[in-house]
């Protein structure tokens, strides 16, 4: 991780207001639209070149449909993803795919994100015949080489096949096959969380290694917040399709400002027992909402300890440059200040529309901020 | 499967010289299924089974005791009486009712079951491959379009599912008029539906993977996605059922040659005929119709056993 100052030049990706909805159909011959799940809704974020960008949000939250709309594997609803410059979401499909030999991407399940029937040599050898890189076979025998070299794999691994290899080995073979084409951005969709916690390790370790070396830029998206922190410069907190937070690593380790990112922080365990025993953590109340039928106002007002009344359900609150931070909170400086406190919430059960009766409350055994 | 062509024999030595370590050599999913296959009983039973039939289908006719259709020991019947002359040295399994030798009639049956168990087979993973795989990739990759192929192909082939599949024989039959050829495509039709819509489901739940998913982030067209790697991860369920299919089709061809439809030319015997001429002298005797009868489900059940192993190893997840 390089440490010049990211300038605007030095933007590599840049997202505008990025939605995703897919369509809920219903109906037996001709289908309906009966609805959307609005997996993201308005995403904004720029990734310095050579920087790590983690992402963060719990199960559900969007943040591997914003990974996989930003190298467009889902088509984007709408909004702008420009990489070094170019907008991709008009590209046409051509040169998508040209396009595609500098942004690639690492996958969570390292055994389903291998053909099962395709030995190691014919998966590394895929994308340089698709790209046209390498001038024979030698050639291209030679790049995957060093490529095997670079990731820590044996070269008897070319002759066999993803099943005979080990979590961490055959993540490194997903890791393999991005690099061979030479990528400058690489999309790592929870690239460990499938992992054991030693392989892990190996393989954060790795991913930062090859960027030391190749000067790759990573958008790192995980739920796992100490792995987010140890790779990241810059790290965004999403909920229910948007961003709630972004801030230099530290900073939002550190200092955590929106109400949703305290609560994340909370969870995380404190090594030393005297600490883990007496400090303060925030249980949410109730589930994720369900995003084809988000919350009106801010996402997070239903379960949000620090909630005030009307502004918070009424308004949905953009993210606004606090000391450094970029948060979406109404009252994020009140709350830091200590002028609010959180009070307790209970659960609502929002139902999708025209589905049983009105919204029930149920009991909500949470006192948020007390000591459990 | 265990043949290695030259040039990837070539290609596998030069990747060991690389790594100097020849005896490091990679195990295909293939490969795998063969040693499982390999191990299961049933795998063998079934595997001799249809050893024995092919062999009598293929080399039997040439070595039949007597020709099939002369009626040698017609003198000998009593039909009066109900006498037909039974198991002998001369004739093993006894004489038919109009005096052939029933030994003889068997072995020439065995090719014509054979012939009308494969081809039939074949059209029907013929056709319903070709349907089932460009809708499945249709549906699988197509985006909106795709969809709209795909719902137009499976529409026709839920005509061809909701028909029942004898009567749907029958009509094919009744329109080309009986003879092996009809039932070949009448067997061959009602398995259509089956092949079409196991390689679809099969090809949209791999076209769903994320290793498809990573072969486009790779910048890999779609059409070779859907034939490097979306069809032959497709295919294990397919080449099972195609086993499978080849029992039953076996059955129904008897059963549409019992009805009558089937072959009519007396000089080329069929199982499911010599089943239907025996069912009059059931109770004079009874080996015309239980040898016949015994053959097919045999035939049938090695080439269940068989299908059954198979699946079993090439998907061991599925094993009970």
């Amino acid at each position: 991780m390089t440490e010049e100052a990211g300038t605007e030049s030095d933007i590599l990706v840049e997202v505008r207001d990025l939605k995703v909805h897919f369509p809920i159909k219903r109906g037996i011959l001709l289908d309906r639209v009966v609805g959307h799940v609005k997996a993201v809704d308005g995403v904004d974020l720029s990734i310095p070149r050579g920087k790590t960008y983690g992402l963060v949000g719990e199960s559900g939250c969007g943040k591997s449909t914003l990974g996989r709309a930003l190298l467009q594997l889902t088509p984007p609803t709408g909004g702008e993803v420009r990489f070094d410059g170019v907008e991709l979401t008009t590209l046409p499909a051509g040169k998508l795919r040209t396009m595609r030999r500098r942004m690639q991407m690492i996958f969570q399940d390292p055994m389903s994100s291998l053909d099962p029937r395709q030995n190691i040599e014919s998966i590394l050898v895929e994308g340089l015949q698709t790209h046209g890189i390498g001038t024979d076979r030698d050639d291209r025998r030679r790049i995957i080489g060093e490529t095997l070299d670079a990731v820590g794999l044996p070269r008897w691994a070319l002759s066999r096949y993803p099943h005979e290899f080990s979590g961490g080995q055959r993540q490194r073979i997903g890791i393999a096959r991005a690099l061979v084409l030479g990528p400058e951005l690489i999309v790592a969709d929870e690239p460990v969380s499938a992992l054991d916690v030693s392989i892990q390790a190996q393989v954060v370790n790795l991913l930062e290694e090859l960027q030391d070396n190749l000067g790759l830029t990573y958008l790192f998206i995980a739920h796992d917040l100490a792995v987010v922190k140890h790779i990241s410069d810059v790290v965004g907190v999403m909920y229910l399709g948007a961003l709630v937070e972004e801030a230099p690593s530290d900073r939002l380790y550190s200092e955590p400002l929106h109400p949703y990112t305290r609560a994340l922080m909370s969870a995380v365990p404190v090594p030393d027992p005297d600490v883990e025993d007496r400090r303060e953590r925030i249980l949410l109340a109730g589930d994720l909402p369900s995003p084809a039928n988000p919350p009106a106002g801010c996402r997070f007002h239903t379960r949000c300890p620090w909630a005030q009344p009307t502004r918070c359900a009424d308004e949905r609150p953009a993210l606004r440059d606090i000391g450094g931070s970029r948060v979406a909170c109404h009252f994020a400086e009140r709350i830091a200040s200590g002028e609010l406190r959180p009070h307790k919430v209970s659960v609502q059960i929002v139902r999708p529309e025209g589905e049983g009766g009105a919204p029930a409350v149920v009991s909500a055994p949470t006192e948020p901020g007390s000591y459990v | 499967m265990t043949t290695i062509s030259g040039k990837k024999r070539e290609k596998i030595d030069r990747l060991a010289e690389l790594a100097g370590r020849d005896d490091e050599r990679g195990v295909s999913l293939w490969q795998e299924a063969f040693r499982r296959l390999r191990r299961n009983p049933a795998a063998i039973v079934g595997a001799v089974i249809l050893g024995l039939f092919l062999l009598v289908a293929i080399v039997g006719p040439f070595l039949v005791p007597h020709p099939a259709d002369a009626q040698l020991w017609k003198g000998e019947i009593r039909d009066n009486i109900g006498y037909f002359p039974g198991p002998r040295a001369e004739n093993w399994f006894g004489v038919d009712h109009i005096g052939r030798d029933e030994f003889s009639r068997m072995i020439i049956g065995a090719r014509q079951t054979l012939l009308v168990g494969i081809v039939s087979t074949l059209i029907g993973l013929a056709v319903g491959s070709l349907l089932g795989g460009v809708a499945g990739a249709a549906a699988g990759l197509g985006g909106k379009w795709g969809r709209a192929l795909d719902n137009v192909i499976m529409r026709f082939v839920d005509m061809l599912l909701a028909m029942p599949s004898l009567l749907l024989a029958i009509s094919i039959a009744a329109l080309l008029g009986s003879g092996l050829t009809t039932v070949m495509i009448a067997v061959g039709v009602v398995s259509v539906p089956v092949f079409a819509r196991l390689l679809r489901g099969s090809m949209i739940s791999q076209a769903n993977s994320d290793y498809v998913l990573a072969a486009t982030s790779l910048g890999v067209k779609k059409p070779k996605i859907a034939l490097t790697h979306v069809v032959p991860n497709s295919l294990a369920p397919v080449i099972v059922q195609a086993t499978l299919t080849l029992a039953t089709a076996i059955i129904e061809a008897a059963a549409l040659s019992f009805l009558g439809l089937g072959n009519n030319d007396a000089s080329i015997p069929e199982w499911g005929v010599m089943l239907a001429d025996a069912q009059r002298y059931l109770d004079a005797a009874p080996r015309l119709a239980v040898l016949p009868a015994l053959a097919i489900i045999v035939t049938a059940l090695g080439f269940t056993l068989l299908g059954e192993a198979m699946r079993e190893a090439l998907d061991p997840k599925l094993r009970k």
